[in-house]
C-alpha cells in the first residue's frame, strides 16, 4: 500500500475541526515554519520537493514562488485555485470537505513563503456547502490563534477569505480566476504579464491549486528531501486522482507516483476493474482535456513498455501515442461507450465554457459541437471527420487562454485513436443511432515497432 | 540632451527597422508599412487594453532576441507582444501565420450574415478587406446562423449584433472617451453580445464615436442609414468651431448635401490626431447635429487611399460648375437637373425588382409607389 | 429593493472581505446574496440595487450576471433540477434521469412545470463526477441518482408548496 501524507487521517472522527485536527498532529508545520525558519527556507524546501503543480499544467511550485516579484510596500497576494470544474476532476473538494484544516494548514505556510497577509480561496460557487465547511474552519483557526495578527507571535500577519464563484469553467484559468476576483466576467487576461508580475488588483500573486496548497504541509513538515524520496523520477510525492466513469470504485485515491495504470484500474485497492465485468475500451487519464486514449495505449506505451501513473510515463509519446496526467480526472469508459459521444458532450461543454473573447474558440467550439452531433445522429458526412480536424487544428495555440487547447485535444485524440468509429457513425447511420460501436479492436495488442 | 534611448532592431519579413523599446510587433510593422503589416480587427492604438482578441493579427516570433534567439513556440498577437532587440518576425512569408489566419477570419465569417449589399458599412468594412485577402469563396460551415434579440440604442446609433465581431473596441471608447458606460458585453461564449441589458439609449457627448471604431458594420450611424453607399460620396475635410471637441472632422458629401460625418482617420482607420496633437474624438454635435455644408468651413478633399472603393468617388478641388447656360439662352434645358425629374427609371427601387426589367414591371412599380 | 439594517451588515461583511477601494471585488458574493433574498433571481431592479451598494454602475453588474451560469436573469420555479450531462455523468446514465424527469414532470431542460413548482436545467460539470448521475437542487448536490431518488426528490419538490 502506497503512503498517504494527504488524505491519510482525512476520516479521523471529526477531523473536519481544528481540536480533532490539532491532536492528530494538525498545525505542525505552521509552528515549525514561522518560529524556526525564514520565508525563503520555506520556498527553499518546496523547491528541493520536487511539487508540480496539481491544477493541471504541472508547473513546478517552488519555482514559481520564487519568480514572485517582490516591489517595496505593495502587498503581494496567495490565491487558493478551488474551482475545479474540469469533467473528471473531484478531488479538490474531497480534500477540503473531509479535511478542510489541512489546506488552511498549508495556505499559512504558503502565505508566510510568499509574505502574503491577505490570501483568498477561489472555489466554484456550486460547491457552496463546502464554502460553508471552509469558513467554519478559518473562523475555528482565526479563534485558535493560526490566523490573525502576530500569529504564534512571529510577527506575521494573515487573514484567509473564502471566494465563491458562480458558474463559470474557464475561472479555473489563474487570469480569468483574478478577474472574477475583482468582482469582473471572467475573461482570461493577456499573458505577459503574468500573475507573478501583476496579479490579484494589480499586484504580484501566486496561484496554486488546492492540492498544490495541501501538499506544502509535508514538505515542511519532514523537508523537501522527504517528500522527494516518494514518487518517480520528476513525479515526486503523491498525487490525487478522482477515477470515475465505469470502474467499480469510483472515488478519489491518494497514489503514490510509481504504481502502474494497470494497476490503479484493476487492483481493488483503487478502481477494482471495469463495472459489471465489462471489458476497457478507453480512458482519459488527466480531466476531460488531456487526449484520450485506447486500452492498448493506456496500459502499454508505444514502445512496449507499462503506463505508469507519473507525469513522465503519462505523456510518453507526445499526443501521438501518449497523454497527460493533467488534473488527475480519471474517466474510464467501457466497451458499451461511444467515443463520438462523449467526445460530442466535451464539446459542448468548452462550447458552453469559453469566455467568448477570441474568434478561434467562441467560434470554433460551437461548430465542432455541431458537426459532432451531427455524425452522433447518423447525420454526418466522411468530410465531416477532415473538417474538424481542421477546425481543431486552427483553434489550438491561436488563441488567448489555454481553454482552446483544452477544447482542441480531446477532438483531435478522437480522431487520431477512434477514426474508425467516427467513419463508421458516417457509413451505419441507422446503426449509429441504435447501437454502439463497440471495443472493435481498441483493446488488441499494439505490435511494437522497434527501432533496429 | 537627455541620455539617448537605444533603440530596438527588429525584422518583420525580412525588413528591418529600429523601434524604441515599448513598441510592440504590430506598431513596427506599421512603421515599414505595406503587406508587412499583420491586419487588426480589435486592436486600437488609441484605446488603452485593446487588442489580442480577434487574432487576426497572429505572427511568428522566428527569433525571440539577440540575447535569446530561441523562437517563440506559438504564434503571438502582434499587437499585444512588445518587441525585443535582435527580434525576428515572420507575418506573410510564414505559412503558418497565413495558415491560421485563414482560420481566423473563417471562424469570423461562420456567423456572420454577409448582407454586405445592405450594410452601410460596405466600402469601409475591415471585415471586407480581411476576407478578401485571406478568405475563401465558399464556407463550410452548414448551420445556421446565430441570430440575437435586436437592441435599440436610441436615435443615433443602429446596433447590428450579427454583424459584430466582439472587439471590444466599442466598450473601451465608452469607458475611456465618453466617461460613462451604459452598454458592455453581455452573456459569454458564442452567445455573448454588445447590449445595455434593459432598453437604454446612448446618448453621452462622446458616444457616437463608438461608430468609428467599429471595425464592420454592427454599429452605424443612424442619421445615415441607407442614405447612400460610401463609394457614391465624397469625404472632404472640414472644420467648425465647436466647444465640445476640436470640431475637426470628415463629411461625407453627394452634391451640396452633407450625408454624414466622422472623425478623420488615418491610412489604419484609425482616428487621427487632431491639430493640436490630440486624438481627434469628435463630438456627437458635430457627428449628429451639424448637417449643413453652411455649419462648416469646408478645407478641401480628404486624402483617401487609392485602392478604397471611396476613391472612386473622389475628386480634387471643389470646382462647382456655374449654370451660366440659362443666362446665355433664356432656357432651361434639361441638363443638370435632378435625374429624377425626367425619367421613370429612377424613380423605382432596382432592388424591389424581381425578374428581367422590361417598361412592363417598370410602371407596375411605379404605380404602386 | 432595499435591504434592513441587518442584511446591510451581512453585505458590509462581504464587503470587508477585500482591501479598501476594492469593494467591487464583493460583486459575486454579493450577487448570490441578493439573489437569495429575492426570491431565487435577479430582476433588474435587483441588480440595480446590487451596484448601488458597491457604488458601480449597474451595466457593470449586469455584465458580471450575464457572465455566470448561477444567476437566474428569470424567475425560475421553486425547485430546480440541475442535471449534469458532461462525459462523465452521461457514462453512467444522465441522459436517462433527464428522460425520467420528463416522463414524470412533464418538463424539458429549460422547462417549468405549469404550476410553477419545478425548473429542469441540464448544466455541465459540477465536480460530482465519480457520483454520477447526480444534480444540484439550490445548493445542494444529490448524487448517484436512481428512479426512486428522483421519486423521492420529486415528493421532497411537492412538500415545499405546503
Ligand atoms: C480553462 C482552464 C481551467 C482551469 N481550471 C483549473 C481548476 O479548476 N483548478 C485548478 O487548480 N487549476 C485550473 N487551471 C490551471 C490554472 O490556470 C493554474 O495553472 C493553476 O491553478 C496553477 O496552480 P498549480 O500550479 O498549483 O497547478 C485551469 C486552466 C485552464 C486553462
Ligand atoms: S480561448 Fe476561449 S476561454 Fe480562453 S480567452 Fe479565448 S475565448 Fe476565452
Ligand atoms: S459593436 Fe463593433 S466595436 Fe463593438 S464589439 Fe462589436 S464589432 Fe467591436
Ligand atoms: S488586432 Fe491583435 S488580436 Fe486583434
Amino acid at each position: 500500500m502506497g503512503r498517504k501524507l494527504l488524505l491519510e487521517k482525512a476520516h479521523v472522527e471529526g477531523i473536519r475541526h481544528y481540536d480533532v485536527y490539532r491532536r492528530e498532529g494538525g498545525y505542525r508545520s505552521v509552528e515549525k515554519a514561522l518560529k524556526t525558519m525564514s520565508p525563503d527556507q520555506v520556498t527553499e524546501e518546496v523547491k528541493k520537493s520536487g511539487l508540480r503543480g496539481r491544477g493541471g499544467a504541472g508547473f513546478p511550485a517552488g519555482m514559481k514562488w520564487s519568480f514572485l516579484a517582490k516591489p517595496e510596500g505593495v502587498p503581494r497576494y496567495l490565491v487558493v485555485n478551488a474551482d475545479e470544474s474540469e469533467p473528471g476532476t473531484f478531488k479538490d473538494r474531497y480534500l477540503m470537505e473531509f479535511i478542510p484544516h489541512l489546506l488552511i494548514e498549508g495556505m499559512i505556510c504558503a502565505s508566510y513563503a510568499l509574505g502574503s497577509n491577505r490570501s483568498y480561496i477561489y472555489i466554484r460557487g456550486e460547491y457552496w456547502w463546502v464554502k460553508e465547511i471552509l469558513e467554519q474552519a478559518i473562523q475555528e483557526a482565526r479563534n485558535a490563534g493560526m490566523l490573525g495578527k502576530n500569529i504564534l507571535g512571529s510577527g506575521f500577519d494573515c487573514d484567509i477569505f473564502v471566494h465563491p464563484g458562480a458558474g463559470a469553467y474557464i475561472c479555473g484559468e489563474e487570469t480569468a480566476l483574478l478577474e472574477s476576483l475583482e468582482g469582473k466576467r471572467g475573461n482570461p487576461r493577456l499573458k505577459p504579464p503574468f500573475p507573478a508580475v501583476k496579479g490579484l488588483w494589480g499586484c504580484p500573486t501566486v496561484v496554486n491549486n488546492v492540492e498544490t496548497i495541501s501538499a506544502v504541509v509535508p514538505i515542511v513538515n519532514d523537508g523537501g528531501d522527504e517528500y522527494a524520496k516518494l514518487g518517480t523520477g520528476k513525479s515526486t510525492g503523491t498525487k490525487l486522482i478522482s477515477a470515475c466513469g465505469n470502474i467499480n470504485k469510483p472515488g478519489v485515491y491518494e497514489i503514490e507516483m510509481n504504481i502502474s495504470v494497470e494497476e490503479f484500474i484493476y487492483s481493488d485497492e483503487y478502481c477494482g476493474g471495469i463495472a459489471n465485468g465489462k471489458r476497457l475500451k478507453a480512458c482519459i487519464p488527466g480531466g476531460s482535456s488531456v487526449p484520450i486514449l485506447p486500452a492498448n495505449l493506456l496500459l502499454k506505451t508505444a514502445k512496449g513498455d507499462a503506463r505508469m501513473m507519473t507525469y513522465e510515463s503519462l505523456s510518453d509519446g507526445g499526443f501521438a501515442t501518449g497523454t497527460m496526467m493533467g488534473s488527475g480526472g480519471f474517466i474510464v469508459m467501457d466497451e458499451d461507450q461511444c467515443v463520438v459521444k462523449h467526445t460530442y458532450t466535451l464539446a459542448r461543454f468548452y462550447r458552453h465554457e469559453s469566455c467568448g473573447q477570441c474568434s478561434p474558440c467562441r467560434e470554433g467550439t460551437g461548430w465542432m459541437e455541431k458537426i459532432l452531433l451531427n455524425i452522433e445522429n447518423g447525420k454526418g458526412k466522411m468530410s465531416d471527420i477532415d473538417l474538424l480536424w481542421d477546425i481543431q487544428r486552427k483553434i489550438e495555440g491561436n488563441t488567448i487562454c489555454p481553454l482552446g487547447d483544452a477544447a482542441a485535444w480531446p477532438v483531435a485524440a478522437a480522431i487520431r485513436h477512434f477514426r474508425d468509429e467516427f467513419e463508421w457513425h458516417v457509413t451505419n447511420p441507422s446503426d449509429a443511432l441504435s447501437r454502439n460501436y463497440g471495443l472493435a479492436n481498441y483493446a488488441k495488442p499494439l505490435e511494437v515497432v522497434t527501432t533496429a | 540632451m537627455a541620455d539617448e534611448k537605444k533603440l530596438f532592431k527588429v525584422t518583420i519579413d525580412n525588413i528591418t527597422v529600429d523601434v524604441e523599446p515599448g513598441t510592440t510587433i504590430l506598431q513596427a510593422a506599421r512603421k515599414i508599412g505595406g503587406d508587412v503589416t499583420p491586419p487588426a480587427m480589435c486592436y486600437y492604438s488609441k484605446l488603452k487594453d485593446s487588442g489580442g482578441k480577434c487574432r487576426t493579427c497572429l505572427v511568428e516570433v522566428a527569433q525571440g532576441s539577440t540575447a535569446d534567439p530561441r523562437p517563440m513556440p506559438k504564434l503571438v498577437a502582434s499587437c499585444r507582444t512588445n518587441v525585443m532587440d535582435g527580434m525576428v518576425v515572420k507575418n506573410i512569408t510564414s505559412e503558418r501565420v497565413i495558415d491560421a489566419r485563414n482560420g481566423v477570419v473563417e471562424f469570423l465569417l461562420i456567423n456572420h450574415p454577409l448582407d454586405c449589399p445592405i450594410c452601410d458599412q460596405a466600402g469601409e468594412c475591415h471585415l471586407q478587406d480581411l476576407s478578401y485577402e485571406n478568405g475563401k469563396s465558399a464556407s463550410r460551415y452548414e448551420f445556421k446562423k446565430r441570430t440575437f434579440d435586436k437592441h435599440d440604442l436610441g436615435p443615433y446609433i443602429q446596433l447590428h449584433m450579427t454583424r459584430c465581431i466582439l472587439c471590444y473596441r466599442c466598450v473601451y471608447v465608452a469607458d475611456q472617451v465618453s466617461g460613462e458606460r451604459r452598454h458592455g458585453i453581455l452573456n459569454r461564449g458564442d452567445h455573448a453580445e454588445i447590449a445595455t441589458y434593459i432598453e437604454k439609449s446612448l446618448d453621452n457627448d462622446f458616444i457616437g464615436n463608438v461608430i468609428d471604431v467599429c471595425p464592420v458594420g454592427a454599429l452605424t450611424d443612424k442619421t445615415f442609414r441607407f442614405k447612400n453607399r460610401v463609394w457614391f460620396t465624397k469625404p472632404v475635410d472640414a472644420h467648425c468651431n465647436c466647444d465640445k471637441c476640436s470640431g475637426e472632422v470628415q463629411l461625407w458629401m453627394r452634391g451640396d448635401e452633407v450625408l454624414r460625418v466622422t472623425a478623420r482617420k488615418d491610412e489604419w482607420g484609425e482616428v487621427k490626431d487632431t491639430t493640436k496633437g490630440e486624438p481627434g474624438w469628435i463630438c456627437n454635435t458635430c457627428r449628429f447635429e451639424r448637417k449643413k455644408v453652411s455649419d462648416w468651413v469646408i478645407e478641401g478633399p480628404s486624402q483617401v487611399n487609392r485602392h478604397s472603393v471611396i476613391s472612386q468617388g473622389h475628386y480634387t478641388g471643389l470646382v462647382k460648375p456655374k449654370e451660366t447656360i440659362q443666362k446665355v439662352t433664356g432656357r432651361d434645358p434639361k441638363l443638370l437637373l435632378n435625374i429624377k425629374d425626367v425619367t421613370e427609371v429612377n424613380q423605382v427601387e432596382l432592388s424591389e425588382l424581381k425578374g428581367p426589367a422590361t417598361s412592363q414591371v417598370f410602371k407596375q412599380l411605379k404605380k404602386e409607389n | 429593493m432595499k435591504f434592513s439594517d441587518d442584511k446591510l451588515k451581512q453585505v458590509d461583511e462581504l464587503v470587508a472581505h477585500y482591501p479598501e477601494g476594492k469593494q467591487k471585488s464583493a460583486l459575486i458574493p454579493l450577487l448570490h446574496f441578493v439573489q437569495k433574498e429575492n426570491g431565487g433571481w435577479l430582476s433588474t431592479e435587483a441588480m440595480d440595487y446590487a451596484a448601488e451598494l458597491l457604488a458601480i454602475t449597474p451595466i457593470e453588474v449586469y455584465e458580471v450576471a450575464t457572465f455566470y451560469s448561477m444567476f437566474n436573469l428569470q424567475p425560475v420555479g421553486k425547485t430546480i433540477f440541475e442535471v449534469c450531462q458532461t462525459g462523465p455523468c452521461m457514462l453512467n446514465g444522465s441522459d436517462g434521469i433527464v428522460a425520467y424527469i420528463y416522463e414524470k414532470l412533464g418538463i424539458r431542460p429549460g422547462e417549468t412545470t405549469a404550476d410553477g413548482l419545478f425548473t429542469l436545467k441540464t448544466a455541465e460539470c459540477l465536480g460530482a463526477c465519480g457520483y454520477a448521475p447526480m444534480m444540484q437542487i439550490g445548493p445542494s448536490y444529490r448524487e448517484k441518482l436512481t428512479k426512486e431518488k428522483v421519486d423521492a426528490l420529486i415528493e421532497e419538490g411537492r412538500k415545499k408548496l405546503n
